[in-house]
């Protein structure tokens, strides 16, 4: 009797889990419906096409600025997440290994930044840019992304040091090792796993990453993907397949990538969230 | 330079000259030196800015041309006098404490669902999940999908049932509610995932204890799933109350702020005060209030939660 009921109640979250996971993909569905769609179809997005309609890929392609904006996008995010390990990394160590109590300030205020939300300095932030000439170029879109992300590298990286055992780089040091061969041949090699949550963090962030970016890239060639994606969609409210079919392509890299590596995506982002 | 790698603090015997102890401490002081391109970062593209939009926030600055004037605290005693503001500031706490409050529901049942030994559940998590990796502005056009007056996908429902098209988004209290439902569904796998790591890290001998003791379902769940996930749920509160305080991307994406200004968030009311009303003084002084706001909720909420973590 027991058991039974135990095994009905089993099948009823069953199902509530099955329904959660059909609600999350609603909205893609339907994406999917509306971008294999000719605009002169009035059939509801829900119902399924009658025929694979590619023309509003074309659309999205020729006209949405796509394959530029996602160029741009891996280069930005690439070079930002590179920099964003390598300099995260460097920093974490004296932050890790030398806890003088200038050091301790140093670590509070890393972690403070990431409190700041991104547009409430919108407007120094655009000005400065302005002076610099750094507004629709690549390397200033680099530089507030690098920093934007820099504090949760250096608190993951800082915290994974210091669970790493002293003994190594003490034998090291004993054998003439300096602090920059410690850092190259000890830690970083050791370092694979914090880097690939830092890697999934960032890189994933800053892919998506719509606020700033439109903002200082609006030239539609220095456009990023999130932004063109947005601005496409605004000018094309009448055309909602090519809106869809956009955001379809822009979706792709992602969904493949969590594809193959869904197993690090989810618990890189508990690391990162459990700091 | 080799010594400074030795980092556990060794005091240097009295019997060091001071001129060597000197010459140590400024060597050991040289690796500090690997964190200085990650200051100068922050220095220029995040402090400097702060500390600059302070400054802006007490000038009547329309954001090009040369002069501006100093006006005090002007355009501060103007944002509590802005009906259009204290509308803003009220949504953006709608959208911080909506959003906030479902995700911790539906993440903690969704985890407590999880936690139970179901075939292809791994396959649900990892599609609960899915949204979150997926940029805000794409979920947003995809909703519109749905949400859309004349051919979205809901409205056809509706009209298959013979009623009148709704207007969803154009209707602010509507499209408040579905902004926070899409956050909530975006992000709602952030919350699961933490709280499922909380409950896996809970020993299940208390429950085999509390079992001999004669508690079951609820009285379990108060007395021990809830206390001891304490820290998962200080984790995830301050994060989604973070991200829904600072929300932007679907609010410019399904509602771009409107009808009129009903549905901006002090995010976007500041690019839009900025670039399209060119007052940038005044945008400024918004920036500022909003930095303000996340700092007081944070440290609020992360001294509640901690205290209460002690008590159990």
């Amino acid at each position: 009797m027991h058991l039974s009921t135990n095994r009905l109640f089993n099948a009823m979250v069953g199902v509530v889990l099955l329904l959660a996971a059909l609600i999350q993909l609603v909205p893609f569905y339907v994406a999917v419906t509306t971008a294999f769609k000719p605009i002169d179809d009035r059939s509801s997005q829900l119902v399924p096409p009658s025929a694979l309609f590619f023309g509003n890929f074309l659309t999205a392609l020729n006209q949405g600025n796509i394959l530029r904006a996602v160029g741009n996008s891996v280069l930005i995010t690439v070079i930002s997440t590179v920099l964003v390990c390598l300099l995260g990394a460097m920093a974490a160590y004296p932050l890790a290994r030398r806890l003088t109590s200038l050091n301790k300030t140093v670590s509070l205020v890393i972690v403070g930044l990431i409190m700041v939300p991104p547009l409430s300095i919108l407007v120094p932030l655009y000005t400065m840019m302005n002076q610099l000439h750094a507004i629709n170029s690549y390397w200033g879109e680099i530089a507030v992304m690098v920093t934007g992300h820099l504090p949760l590298a250096i608190f993951l990286y800082t915290a994974f040091m210091r669970s790493l055992p002293l003994s190594i780089e003490e034998a090291a040091t004993v054998d003439g090792a300096n602090t920059l061969q410690i850092l190259f041949r000890i830690i970083f090699p050791v370092l694979k796993p914090v880097t690939a949550t830092v890697i999934i963090l960032s890189g994933v962030s800053i892919w998506n990453e719509f606020s700033l970016s439109g903002y200082l890239l609006a030239k539609p060639s220095v456009q990023t993907i999130a932004p063109a994606i947005g601005s496409f969609f605004s000018q094309q409210s009448s055309n909602l397949g090519a809106a869809a079919a956009a955001s379809l392509i822009a979706v792709v890299p992602v969904l493949v990538a969590y594809l193959f590596l869904q197993k690090y995506f989810i618990k890189g982002m508990v690391a990162g969230a459990e700091k | 330079m080799a010594e400074t790698l030795i980092t556990k603090p060794s005091p240097l015997p009295a019997t060091t000259p001071p001129h060597v102890a000197r010459r140590r401490r400024r060597k050991g002081g040289l690796v500090n030196l690997l964190y200085m391109p990650a200051l100068l970062l922050f220095a220029v593209f995040t402090v400097y800015p702060l500390i600059n939009g302070v400054g802006l926030s007490f000038t009547n600055w329309d954001g090009y041309s040369p002069e501006k004037a100093m006006v005090g605290l002007a355009n501060y005693t103007r944002l509590f006098s802005d009906d259009t503001f204290r509308m803003v500031l009220t949504n953006t706490v709608v959208y911080g404490l909506g959003s906030t409050l479902f995700q911790q529901v539906f993440g903690l049942g969704l985890a407590m669902a999880l936690d139970r030994p179901l075939r292809g559940r791994n396959a649900a998590r990892a599609v609960i999940y899915l949204p979150v990796l997926v940029s805000p502005v794409i979920m947003g056009t995809m909703y519109y999908l749905l949400f859309g007056y004349n051919n979205g996908a809901f409205n056809d429902v509706v009209t298959a049932l013979g009623m009148d098209r709704v207007a969803w988004l154009s209707n602010s209290t509507a499209a408040i509610a579905i902004i926070v439902a899409v956050n909530t569904l975006q992000f709602v796998g952030i919350s699961m995932i933490i709280y499922l790591a909380g409950l896996q890290s809970i020993p299940s001998e208390y429950y085999e204890a509390s079992m001999l003791d004669g508690a079951r379902g609820w009285k379990q769940f108060t007395n021990i799933t809830l206390p001891l996930l304490q820290p998962a749920f200080a984790t995830s509160i301050v994060l989604n109350l973070i991200g829904g305080l600072k929300l932007f991307d679907v609010i410019k994406v399904m509602t771009g702020g409107g009808p009129g200004y009903s549905t901006n968030s002090v995010s976007t009311l500041i690019g839009v005060v900025y670039f399209d009303n060119q007052s940038a003084g005044y945008a400024s002084a918004m920036g500022v209030v909003l930095f303000l706001m996340i700092v007081l909720f944070t440290l609020v909420l992360n001294s509640l939660l901690n205290r209460h973590r002690l008590e159990a």
